[in-house]
């Protein structure tokens, strides 16, 4: 264990360190950039590649290869290279390729707001790629929680052979706080299951496991692998029947949510005896958290659920966080987890509070948001 | 198992042959070449087949990598490079072989096939040119010869097409080449001298598509397009690439026209050479 002092950007690179990166290929934007500058720095030292590519495609698809030669990969960007690597997420998600993908979030559309805050890659993030799909998607909201979500982030990827995202944004980005480290033997690492020696035979590198997640054959070991973008059999030949395609896309779902227990995390506080929920995420819920306090102390019976897993949500264990009669969902977009908290709650009140900021929301921000409500 | 009753059935996953080639497609001679000469490295004890990795884009030749027994990878449209990059980053001992049409590899992944080249990266792109988008029924492609009515220009194609060879051969490749599936001796030659190079070996090889663009340019029988296209090939003993024409009219040298030793990405890393 290390104590020192960083930014989110660093805390991801370190993460990424900690957990085993040996490759990366990135792109320069902001407000992601000094996450690849750190790492070309320091992967070298701990045996990895970096390599900047010539756009943002040509970096995903990249890290889908190297993944598939045997090293732990990611990549770096934030909204327009997002939106450039959709369709090669897809490849990973139907090749069940284990990848990092940080989306360090700015505002938009377009080209937006290079250096300035946003929420609202939280949709993009879940279903970016066309196709049937569940990616679990992580959302710090400290400087120490980007580093553990990045390991998290890994390891997720790594168990049920997925690619995953990370969605930082322009505030954890350049936030500077106490970080403490952790050497690789105090902290959890996942490994991907891969098969035992090649036969001689061609390996099925799509035949699942009872966990729903297949052993993952390399590159460069004799297994003959097939890695396949068109929808597929167990040996990763082009199968476009219905059955085949059903118990595929099914299972590419199934697997994550067989884990949720696993993959979907929160951080609930004063909710025993809330009348009123504030749900937030990453950056604002900073801010959302300090006005929780503040209605607190009015006397306002308030209580704070922070989601750290964007995606897949667990609807019951969010519906048992709290009894409160309203919920309300502050987030720096026009309102996009909101559809889904209402989804869940749906016998309560459940209201969006939209703050549309390209600086961190203050506390006040938070509660004029949240007023019209109370 | 199946019966092996070819020389070459070794190297294929017999299970999915016959392959979807349309009859009198240029791509199963070439296939043929590049097997023969690296079952010559195989033999040799120069090439480990465990390390060699096959890696194709979309359309149809892009599909030559599920029809052989190696590692392989089917991914997306264009992105075959740096598909092949980071697996030979990641894995130096890996033997990359892209394969890919001239509308995977110089359109929709021309920018990956700059800068690989810049790069010197170690790997070998076959490029197999038709001068058509096949797969998709016979649109217009970088490779389209001017005036060509194709499904996409019914008018004629308005545009200039691209020399590969040129373009490859202007950056830092250590290999340019091209062949014609109407010289496979020269595929299998070119081929095996690239297996035993480092750094980005760059092979163009033209290829008769009669079903598709036999169609456009009113050469539908196999047999007369081959014969039409064996008349336009010219051979030249390491043409510089100025020389490297590809025009229909004037046409098709083939050669060896850039042969260089400079360090290969991987060397460089490696700290091999610099």
């Amino acid at each position: 264990m290390r104590k020192t002092f960083a930014s989110g950007n660093m805390a991801i690179a370190e993460g990424a360190l900690t957990a085993g990166l040996k490759f990366y290929a990135g792109y320069p934007i902001t407000p992601s950039s000094e996450i690849m500058e750190y790492l070309a720095e320091k992967l070298p030292e701990y045996g990895g590649v970096l390599i900047q590519m010539e756009d943002e495609i040509a970096s995903i698809n990249a890290v889908i290869g190297a993944s598939w030669a045997g090293a732990k990969a990611m990549t770096a960007t934030s909204g327009p290279g997002f939106s450039l690597m959709a369709e090669a997420i897809g490849l990973a998600i139907i090749t069940e390729t284990p990848l990092v993908v940080v989306n360090v979030m700015r505002a938009g559309p377009s080209t937006g707001v290079p250096t300035k805050t946003s929420q609202s890659d939280v949709l993009q993030a879940r279903w970016m790629s066309h196709g049937d799909y569940i990616i679990p998607v992580y959302s710090p909201w400290s400087v120490q929680e980007a580093y553990d979500l990045t390991i998290k982030a890994f390891n997720t990827a790594e168990l049920l052979r997925t690619p995953v995202v990370v969605l930082s944004d322009a505030v954890i980005a350049h936030l500077w706080e106490p970080l403490t480290l952790m050497e690789r033997g105090d902290v959890e690492i996942v490994n991907r299951k891969t098969p035992v020696d090649p036969t001689g035979e061609p390996y099925p590198p799509y035949k699942p496991d009872p966990d729903l997640v297949p052993p993952m054959p390399l590159f460069g070991r004799g297994f003959k692998v097939l890695v396949e973008s068109l929808i597929h059999d167990e040996r990763g030949f082009y199968s476009p029947r219905d059955d085949g395609y059903r118990s595929l896309v099914k299972r590419i779902s199934l697997k994550v949510l067989k884990r949720l227990d696993y993959v979907y995390e929160q951080d609930a506080r004063f909710t025993e005896d809330a009348d009123v929920l504030l749900v937030s995420y990453g950056s604002t819920a900073r801010s959302t958290y300090l006005a929780t306090i503040e209605l607190r102390k009015q006397g306002v019976k308030a209580g704070f659920l922070r989601l750290k897993t964007l995606w897949p949500l667990d609807d019951d264990r969010i519906r048992k966080t709290s009894n409160a009669r309203k919920i309300i969902v502050v987030e720096n977009n026009i309102g996009k987890i909101y559809l889904d908290i209402d989804r869940i709650f749906k016998d309560r009140e459940v209201y969006p509070s939209p703050v549309l900021s390209l600086e961190l929301p203050t506390p006040r921000d938070v509660l004029e948001a949240v007023e019209p409500w109370l | 198992m199946t019966r092996q009753i070819h020389p070459l059935d070794k190297h294929l996953r017999l299970e999915r042959i016959p392959t979807l080639y349309c009859p009198g497609c240029g791509l199963g001679i070439a296939l043929g070449a590049l097997l023969r000469a690296l079952d010559k490295r195989i033999s040799e004890g120069t090439i480990n087949p465990d390390k060699v990795l096959w890696v194709g884009g979309i359309g149809c030749s892009s599909r030559m990598v599920f029809y052989v027994n190696y590692d392989a990878a089917h991914v997306i449209h264009g992105r075959a490079i740096p598909f092949a990059l980071g697996a030979v980053l990641a894995n130096p001992d890996l033997l990359a072989i892209v394969t890919g049409g001239d509308g995977d590899i110089a359109g929709i992944g021309g920018n990956h096939l700059i800068h690989a080249a810049r790069r010197n990266v170690d790997m070998i792109v076959l490029m197999f040119t038709n001068f058509v988008y096949a797969m998709t029924g016979g649109q217009v492609a970088p490779t389209t010869p001017r005036g060509v009515s194709t499904t996409t220009t019914p008018r004629g194609n308005p545009e200039y097409p691209v020399n590969a060879v040129k373009l490859v051969g202007s950056l830092n490749a250590n290999y340019v080449a091209r062949a014609s599936v109407t010289t496979p001796h020269y595929i299998e030659q070119f081929f095996y001298k690239a297996l035993g190079m480092r750094g980005f070996r760059f092979i163009e090889i033209v290829s008769t598509c009669p079903e598709i663009y036999g169609r456009h340019i009113g050469l539908r029988d196999p047999v007369e397009m081959y014969s039409e296209l064996r008349k336009r090939v010219k051979y030249k003993h390491k043409p510089s690439l100025e020389k490297a024409e590809i025009d229909w009219e004037k046409g098709i040298v083939i050669g060896e026209f850039v042969e260089r030793s400079n360090p290969s990405l991987i060397e460089i890393l490696k700290g091999v050479r610099s």
